[in-house]
C-alpha cells in the first residue's frame, strides 16, 4: 500500500513539474531521513532543484529502485557486487551514524549501566533474562540492579537498524551468528520479546515495558529523552554513544579495501574511543540513466550534500564521510551514464 | 406492471406530458436498461469479493505450494531462513479476539439492559450518547492511549493481582509486562463494546411493552421479566450484534498492533506477548522484499479473508435457523 502511494506521489509530482524544475524522487531507509530532508531543503534553496526523498524503509528502498519508481533509493543494507551488477545499479555511502542499547530500569540513568557485547547478545538471545544476573551484576559492581525480568524489544519492521545492530551481536557472539543470524529482519530468540514498528515504535515500547531494553538510532534515544547504555568496544574500553566515539569508529575504516558498492562493515572496529554499532547508509542508482539531464542532477546534489552539507550532518548526530572516501565515491560515479555517455564530472 | 399500465391510462389526461412522453417501446427498453444498470451495480460488489479472494490466491501460492498444509500448522516465521508459518498469528487472532468477546458480551448485554429497562430516561440518553461516542474514537487513538496509559496500569496493577490469586493457572503466569495478549483483549473489548451495546440496547427497546405487562401483570419480578422474556425474545438480534462485535474485533489493526507485543510466538500465558494475522502484516508487509516472505504475509491475508468469511456465513446460517425456531421473535 505505502509503496503504492509512494508511486503514485512519485507520478503525480513528476507530471505536475515537468514545466518547472527539475524534481528528483527518492525513496527508502528511514535512517537518513531526517538528514536527507534537511539535505534537499537547503539544496532547493540554493539551486532551485526539488528533491523528494520518501523514507519508506530500506527495503522499500530497494524495490523501488530496481522498480524503477525511483529515480535513487536508501538502503542500510547494502547490496553485494553480485546483486548491484545483475540489476544495474551503483552504490555509494553518504553519512554513518550509531546504533544505542536503550534500557528502562528503574533507578538507573543514562550511561550508567554498562555492557559488552557478549552480554547484550546473552540478553538478545535469552539467556540472561534478569536485571540482578550476575553477567551483568560482574560488569556493573557499582549499581543497584532490580530483580526484574529483561524484556527485549525489537523491530517489527525490515530495518537497517537491524541489520546493524543484529551484524554486531552476530560479529561477537558465535551463539547469536549460529542460531539467529544477521539480517533486516530475524527471528527474536528472547522469551520475552516485543516489538514496535519503527525506530519511534521500539523507543515507545521501551519506554512503556519496566526491564525493557532494545536498540535505535542514537538521534531517537536523544529526541525521545531515554536512557541508554555503554558498551565496551574491541579494546576493552567502556564508551557512550556520541558523534565523537561514532567518528572514532569510522575514522578506522578501509574504504581502499572495500568491494565494489562500499558494502563495509563498520561493526566492532578497533580503537579506544569506538563505539562498536556503527553503520553507513547508503544510495542505489541506475548506471544507465534515461534522463541525462536528472542524472547529472542526482549526482550534483550528493556532491553538494558531500562537500556543504557536512555540518548539517553533525549536527544530526551522523558522521560525515572523510574526504579521502568522497573522493573515491565521486570517481565511481564515472560508471553512470546516459546513452553511453559518462554524466560525471 | 400494473403501475406501468395505469400511468399509460393516465397519461392523455396530463397537459405536460405529450410531448416528451416516450413511445411504450422506448419506455420499455429504458426499463430493462435500467434493470441491466442496477444489477450490474450489485454485482459490483460479489465480483469485487471474488477478485480479492483470487488476487490473494494466486499471490500466495508460492508460500502455500512450498509449506504446503504446514502453513497452518507451523509456528516458525523466520526471515532470515525464510521459513514461514501462519500458527502464531491464528492463535493470536482467535485468542485476542476470545477475550474480547468474553469481557464484551456480558458487558454489553449489562449496559443495554440497564438503559432500556432500569435506568431513568434522562440519564439513559446521556450514557447511551457516550456510549456511541466511545464508537467515533479511532483505532490508533485506542493503540497510543493503550500502550502508554493502558498497559503499565495493566502492569502495575492489573496483572500482578492476577497472578497472586489466579497464578497457579498456566494462563495467567509469567512476568507482568504490560504488553501483551490479555492488553490486546480487553483493548479489544473496550472498542467493540458500542457496537454491540448499541445494538443490544435497540433490540431490547424492540421488545413489544404488550409482552413485558403481560409478564409483570402475572407477577413477574424485573429480573425474572429480563431473563425470561426481553433475553428470550430478542436472542436473534443479540446473536447479530455478538456477530458484529465478532467480525471487528477478528480484523482489528492498528489498537492491536500497538498493545500485543508483536512476538511471533503461542504462549499459553495470557501476559506473554503475541501477535495477530492483522497486526503481522500491518508491521511487515511494507518492508519484505524477498518473494517468499511477500508471499507469506498475502497467505496470511488469506487465511483472514477465509475465517472472517466463515464467521459471516457461520452467522447468517445460525440467524436464520434462530430465526425460524425462535418465529416469535423479532
Amino acid at each position: 500500500m505505502v509503496k503504492i502511494l509512494a508511486c503514485l506521489c512519485a507520478t503525480l509530482l513528476t507530471v505536475s513539474s515537468v514545466a518547472a524544475q527539475v524534481t528528483i524522487n527518492g525513496a527508502g531507509a528511514s535512517f537518513p531521513y531526517p538528514l536527507y530532508s534537511q539535505w534537499a531543503h537547503k539544496y532547493n534553496q540554493v539551486t532551485g532543484t526539488k528533491i523528494n526523498y520518501q523514507s519508506i524503509g530500506s527495503g522499500g528502498g530497494i524495490a523501488q529502485i530496481k522498480a524503477k519508481t525511483v529515480d535513487f533509493g536508501g538502503t542500510d543494507e547494502p547490496l553485494t557486487p553480485e546483486d548491484l551488477d545483475n540489476s544495474g545499479l551503483i552504490q555509494f555511502p553518504t553519512v554513518m551514524g550509531g546504533v544505542v542499547p536503550i534500557i528502562n530500569v528503574e533507578g538507573i540513568k543514562t550511561r550508567e549501566l554498562k555492557l559488552d557485547g557478549i552480554t547484550l547478545a546473552h540478553i538478545f538471545l535469552g539467556l540472561v533474562n534478569k536485571w540482578d544476573d550476575p553477567a551483568i551484576k560482574k560488569l556493573n559492581p557499582d549499581l543497584k540492579l532490580p530483580s526484574q525480568a529483561i524484556t527485549v524489544a525489537h523491530r517489527t519492521d525490515g530495518s537497517g537498524t537491524t541489520f546493524i545492530f543484529t551484524s554486531y551481536l552476530a560479529a561477537v557472539s558465535p551463539e547469536w551468528k549460529n542460531k539467529v543470524g544477521a539480517g533486516k529482519a530475524v527471528k527474536w530468540p528472547a522469551e520475552n520479546s516485543i516489538g514496535g514498528k519503527g525506530n519511534e515504535g521500539v523507543a515507545g515500547q521501551v519506554k512503556a515495558v519496566k526491564g525493557a531494553i532494545g536498540y535505535v538510532e542514537y538521534a531517537y534515544a536523544l529526541q525521545n529523552k531515554i536512557p541508554y547504555a555503554q558498551l565496551m568496544n574491541r579494546a576493552g574500553k567502556y564508551v557512550a554513544p556520541s558523534i565523537e566515539t561514532f567518528q572514532a569508529a569510522a575514522a578506522n575504516a578501509d574504504w581502499t579495501k572495500a568491494p565494489k558498492g562500499f558494502s563495509l562493515s563498520l561493526i566492532d572496529q578497533p580503537g579506544d574511543n569506538s563505539w562498536p554499532i556503527v553503520g553507513a547508509t547508503y544510495i542505489l542508482m541506475h548506471k544507465e540513466q534515461p534522463d541525462a539531464a536528472k542524472g547529472k542532477e542526482i549526482l550534483k546534489f550528493f556532491d553538494w550534500a558531500f562537500k556543504q552539507g557536512s555540518q548539517m550532518a553533525k549536527d544530526l548526530h551522523y558522521v560525515p564521510m572523510p574526504e579521502k572516501v568522497v573522493k573515491m565515491v565521486e570517481d565511481s560515479w564515472k560508471e553512470v551514464k546516459s546513452g553511453g555517455k559518462p554524466l560525471w564530472p | 406492471m400494473k403501475q406501468h399500465a395505469l400511468l399509460e391510462k393516465a397519461a392523455p389526461e396530463v397537459v405536460l406530458a405529450p410531448a416528451v412522453r416516450p413511445t411504450p417501446a422506448l419506455a420499455a427498453l429504458g426499463d430493462r436498461a435500467f434493470r441491466w444498470l442496477t444489477a450490474l451495480a450489485a454485482l459490483l460488489v460479489p465480483a469485487v469479493i471474488l477478485a480479492i479472494g483470487l488476487d490473494l490466491f494466486l499471490t500466495s501460492y508460492p508460500a502455500l505450494a512450498k509449506f504446503g498444509p504446514g502453513f497452518l500448522l507451523s509456528q516458525e516465521w523466520n526471515p532470515v531462513t525464510q521459513e514461514f508459518g501462519a500458527a502464531s498469528s491464528i492463535y493470536g487472532t482467535v485468542m485476542s479476539t476470545l477475550i474480547a468477546m468474553a469481557l464484551a458480551l456480558p458487558l454489553s448485554l449489562a449496559i443495554a439492559l440497564f438503559l432500556v429497562e432500569l435506568a431513568p430516561p434522562r440519564v439513559s440518553q446521556v450514557v447511551g450518547t457516550m456510549i456511541e461516542l466511545l464508537a467515533a474514537i479511532p483505532s490508533i487513538i485506542y493503540g497510543m492511549w493503550g500502550l502508554f496509559v493502558f498497559a503499565p496500569l495493566m502492569a502495575t496493577y492489573v496483572q500482578p493481582f492476577l497472578k497472586k490469586y489466579l497464578g497457579f493457572l498456566p494462563l495467567f503466569s509469567g512476568p507482568p509486562l504490560g504488553i501483551g495478549m490479555l492488553t490486546a483483549g480487553v483493548i479489544l473489548a473496550i472498542m467493540i463494546l458500542p457496537f454491540m451495546s448499541a445494538v443490544a440496547r435497540d433490540v431490547f427497546a424492540l421488545v413489544p411493552n404488550v409482552v413485558k405487562e403481560s409478564a409483570y401483570g402475572l407477577g413477574a419480578t424485573t429480573w425474572e421479566v429480563t431473563y425470561k422474556v426481553t433475553i428470550p425474545y430478542g436472542l436473534v438480534g443479540l446473536l447479530g450484534a455478538m456477530f458484529l462485535g465478532l467480525g471487528r474485533a477478528l480484523g482489528e489493526t492498528m489498537a492491536v498492533t500497538f498493545v500485543i507485543g508483536n512476538a511471533h510466538r503461542i504462549s499459553f500465558s495470557l501476559f506473554a506477548p503475541g501477535n495477530t494475522i492483522a497486526s503481522t502484516l500491518a508491521n511487515e508487509f511494507s518492508e519484505a522484499t524477498e518473494p517468499l516472505y511477500v508471499s507469506s504475509l498475502v497467505a496470511l491475508g488469506l487465511v483472514l479473508y477465509l475465517v472472517t468469511f466463515l464467521v459471516q456465513v457461520v452467522s447468517q446460517w445460525l440467524l436464520r435457523r434462530m430465526y425460524r425456531s425462535w418465529s416469535v421473535g423479532l
